[in-house]
């Protein structure tokens, strides 16, 4: 082989590992993207059956309970407007609170409630998880212009 | 008073910094040698009122001066002196005050230990760093003054965040900047060789030691923010692909690649417009890496629409910055030449490779973290990219690299004879491939990715061993195997123990990942649990009161075999300032096995939920760190970076190879 041709091919070899590479990372990523819908978004059935996806918003004060074996919790994340149900088996995050944000990543059960398999600790300066924050603000705008609204928390109220 | 004194102190640098960035870059290529003579004063200056103004920021800090917005945010009358202190670091604008610091004790060191290079390439590298120093402190003088002052002051201190005051957290900022901003020295270096035209052999073995140290400041930098997650954060994990995490593991990756791409550079005179490419990647993630963790954008990227100076600010920074420099490379890389040609099979081909798997490592590491930003910003929804994305994607990249480490170091430059390598290692080959088949075996569970991560770590240790066997036994005959060994280069002894270091880092991830057990168990005083072959009873639960938080704390008793093994004290803190209790982990630390249990939720006043794991290996993570800055220094501590006798015929050897290199072309 000439010296063009060898580098002609080295040049078409690297191309071509490249362009592997780049596909797996690709089809890794588009495989692990995990979306985040609000309660209303799951109530209005946006979010996927198949795939985890995370939620996030408030935990209704008084909604936190604890099974018999003590590690299994309930309680229900609300938007303001829309809510959903969630069980969680482990230990809770520092942060955790009730009437506080959350996020939860998991699926939708058949019952309509959503198993999280994580509950995240953001730690953020007002312990507001980003996400949760988003879910009640676009919640807000959709209630100020239909004005109806499913739960009140005065601890976010307070907030903004 | 002092605030005051401490912003006068920052204007005055940032007009020495202009003056040293302007005056040494015309000065150089002007010829003039009085502007250059300003470089190395100004260098001083810079350090002297950068210090002044950090001395006067941890005044306030001390002297509890709750009237600075930035003392008030970060520190509370309550607050122990050695947090009050690490507090000047705690936040957004401290932290770059920390950055400057640290760019100003570099310039001193590069203006110190600089005597052996040209007066021309000392001023421009200077010259660069001043500018970079320029966008910095205008940075904080205009977006984020850390001595801004709160009218009404209040009457106490928001606290520091109780995660950060610990002592690994103290430590883990400044050790990361160290390494963030070493890495400018290299990139100050990469754009003097574009403005000259320079680049030879000689150019990189100035710059090598200076890469070199950064990336060992860099290395323990993330390894201490890993301790501190692992044992603060309470749930035992060593590494969770935070983007905070990313962010300093991607100039970490790029820097791995140019250390080794400038032993290539500084060996053969090859790969030039290479290296200078990667320290300019390396300081770019770098400056991206500051940038991410302490703008804000990671807690929500509409936090730079509140404020969008900042976030104007970063972008035109990072503009200037890293298209400044890839314009000039693109301008200027013609004239420094790629260098000599070597074959397929040679240890340049090897390091290459080596070379473009770290480098997209970095890119796809890149992309999961700025793909979730970059989809938020646009409006297009909200997305996070979890652990198994980096997993998928890192295992692939990384075991390829793995088993050429214990190829490479054994190649001969230019042209090596594959037959010759699997002659030489196969002995090597075959011990590492039976241990990592039985080694699982006798552990009690066997799975392939246990066996190929041990594989890879044998193999990387086994054939440095056959490295410094061939060493010995080719040196000049008559020799005792000690003087052999005593007449080696450091840094070669510095890439045998980075590469081990590597190996047993390897070994700690596989472990840990392959053998660790957890359970979560709902315990009242008197219960046992069985994890990981240890048995753990829970005792009792008392209040204790600690300087500024009231804690509940746990007694647990982990036997063995019916032996008492350990008591331990996992606490439950509330800190005075914070809403939020803490978890405070017990950790029973060993050079095999960890023991870690932390405190869930109180079921009733008896009954809590505890954790317990067993996490087998887990301290070879960072002890693997630790071999490989290790590594580091010996490399950055060789003789022939601090004497010169040899300057001379490396000077005409780098001459000699550009002539035949320009004759091949």
């Amino acid at each position: 082989m000439k010296p063009r041709h060898k580098r002609f091919a080295a040049i078409a070899v690297g191309v071509a590992a490249l362009g592997v590479a780049a596909a797996l990372v690709l089809s890794a990523l588009n495989k692990n993207l995990v979306f985040f819908f609000t309660p209303s978004q799951v109530a209005a059935n946006e979010a996927p059956q198949l795939r985890d996806f995370r939620i996030g918003g408030l935990v209704v004060p008084g909604s936190l309970k604890r099974q018999p074996d003590g590690l299994t919790v309930q309680f229900i994340v609300t938007d303001t407007a829309r809510s959903i149900p969630v069980t969680y088996r482990g230990t809770l995050p520092d942060l955790f609170r009730e009437g506080k944000g959350v996020v939860a990543q998991g699926h939708l059960s058949s019952d309509g409630v959503f198993q999280a398999s994580e509950v995240l600790a953001k730690h953020d300066e007002n312990y507001m998880p980003p996400e949760a924050a988003d879910a009640v603000k676009k919640a807000h705008a959709v209630v100020q212009k239909t004005g109806q609204t499913l739960v009140t928390d005065p601890q976010a109220e307070a907030k903004r | 008073m002092i605030p005051e004194l401490g912003q006068l102190a920052l204007a005055l640098a940032l007009v020495i910094a202009l003056a040293q960035g302007v005056l040494a870059l015309a000065g150089s290529a002007r010829g003039e040698t009085a502007w250059m003579g300003v470089a190395r004063p100004a260098a001083w200056g810079q350090f002297i009122f950068v210090a002044i103004a950090f001395a006067c920021l941890a005044a306030s800090f001390i002297n509890k001066d709750f009237s600075v917005a930035f003392v008030a945010a970060n520190s509370n009358s309550a607050l122990p002196l050695q947090y009050r202190i690490a507090g000047v670091w705690g936040g957004h604008e401290g932290s770059l005050l920390l950055w400057t610091l640290i760019l100003g004790v570099w310039m001193v060191a590069v203006s110190m230990f600089s005597h052996r290079l040209p007066d021309d390439m000392v001023a421009r590298v200077l010259g660069v760093m001043g500018l970079v120093n320029v966008g910095f402190l205008s940075f904080m003088l205009f977006t984020s003054n850390p001595f801004d002052r709160l009218f009404p002051s209040p009457l106490d201190g928001r606290d520091l965040n109780p995660l950060l005051q610990d002592p690994a957290m103290v430590l883990h900022p400044p050790m990361l900047y160290t390494g963030y901003v070493g890495f400018s020295v290299a990139f100050a270096f990469a754009i003097a060789a574009l403005l000259s035209g320079r680049l030879d052999a000689s150019w990189a073995r100035w710059s090598r030691p200076w890469t070199t140290v950064a990336w060992m400041f860099l290395t323990l930098g993330i390894a201490l923010g890993s301790v501190w997650a692992y044992y603060e954060l309470g749930w035992g994990g060593w590494w969770f692909w935070d983007p905070v995490e990313n962010a300093s593991f991607m100039p970490w990756l790029m820097g791995t690649a140019l250390i080794h791409s400038l032993a290539v550079t500084e060996k053969r005179g090859t790969f030039r417009s290479w290296t200078v490419l990667l320290a300019i990647f390396a300081f770019a993630l770098s400056l991206l890496g500051t940038f991410l963790v302490r703008s804000g954008v990671l807690s929500s990227v509409h936090a730079f629409a509140t404020d969008p100076r900042r976030g104007i600010f970063i972008l035109v920074f990072l503009t200037v910055v890293i298209g400044g420099s890839l314009a000039l490379f693109a301008w200027r890389a013609p004239r420094i030449g790629l260098g000599g040609r070597f074959d397929p099979v040679s240890r340049e081909s090897m390091l290459l490779t080596n070379n473009v798997l770290l480098v997209a490592a970095a890119g796809s590491v890149l992309l999961g973290t700025l793909y979730p930003l970059v989809l938020d910003a646009l409006g297009l929804g909200k997305i996070s990219v979890g652990p198994p994305y980096f997993e998928t994607v890192f295992a692939p990249l990384m075991a390829p690299a793995l088993f050429l480490m214990g190829i490479g170091p054994l190649s001969r430059w230019k042209k090596a004879s594959l037959p010759d390598l699997a002659l030489r290692l196969r002995w090597a080959f075959a011990v590492s491939l039976v241990t990592a088949v039985l080694l699982p075996l006798a552990l009690g569970r066997s799975s392939a990715w246990v066996s190929v991560g041990l594989l890879l770590a044998f193999w990387i240790v086994a054939s440095s061993a056959v490295n410094l066997w061939d060493r010995v036994k080719n040196a000049a005959s008559g020799a005792s195997v000690a003087a052999r060994l005593a007449s080696t280069p450091r840094a070669y002894y510095g890439m045998l123990l980075a590469h081990v270091g590597v190996a047993v880092f390897v070994v700690g991830v596989t472990l840990v990942k392959g053998y660790e057990s957890q359970k979560d168990s709902r315990m009242s005083p008197g219960a046992t649990e069985q994890v990981g072959g240890y048995t753990f009873r829970f005792d009792s639960v008392e209040e204790v009161t600690g300087p500024n938080y009231v804690a509940a704390r746990a007694t647990i008793t982990a036997m063995k075999d019916g032996k008492l093994v350990v008591v331990m004290h996992p606490e439950k803190r509330i800190y005075a300032s914070q809403e939020s209790p803490m978890t405070e982990a017990a950790i029973d630390p060993g050079f095999t096995r960890d023991l870690y249990v932390s405190l869930g939720d109180a079921v009733d006043s008896k009954t809590w939920i505890v954790r317990m794991q067993y996490k087998p290996f887990v301290w070879w993570i960072w002890g693997g760190c630790v071999l490989m800055a290790l590594g580091g220094l010996l490399a950055a501590g060789d003789r022939r970076y601090r004497v010169d006798v040899q300057r001379q015929s490396i000077g005409q050897l780098a001459a000699a190879q550009d002539a035949t290199a320009a004759g091949v072309r």
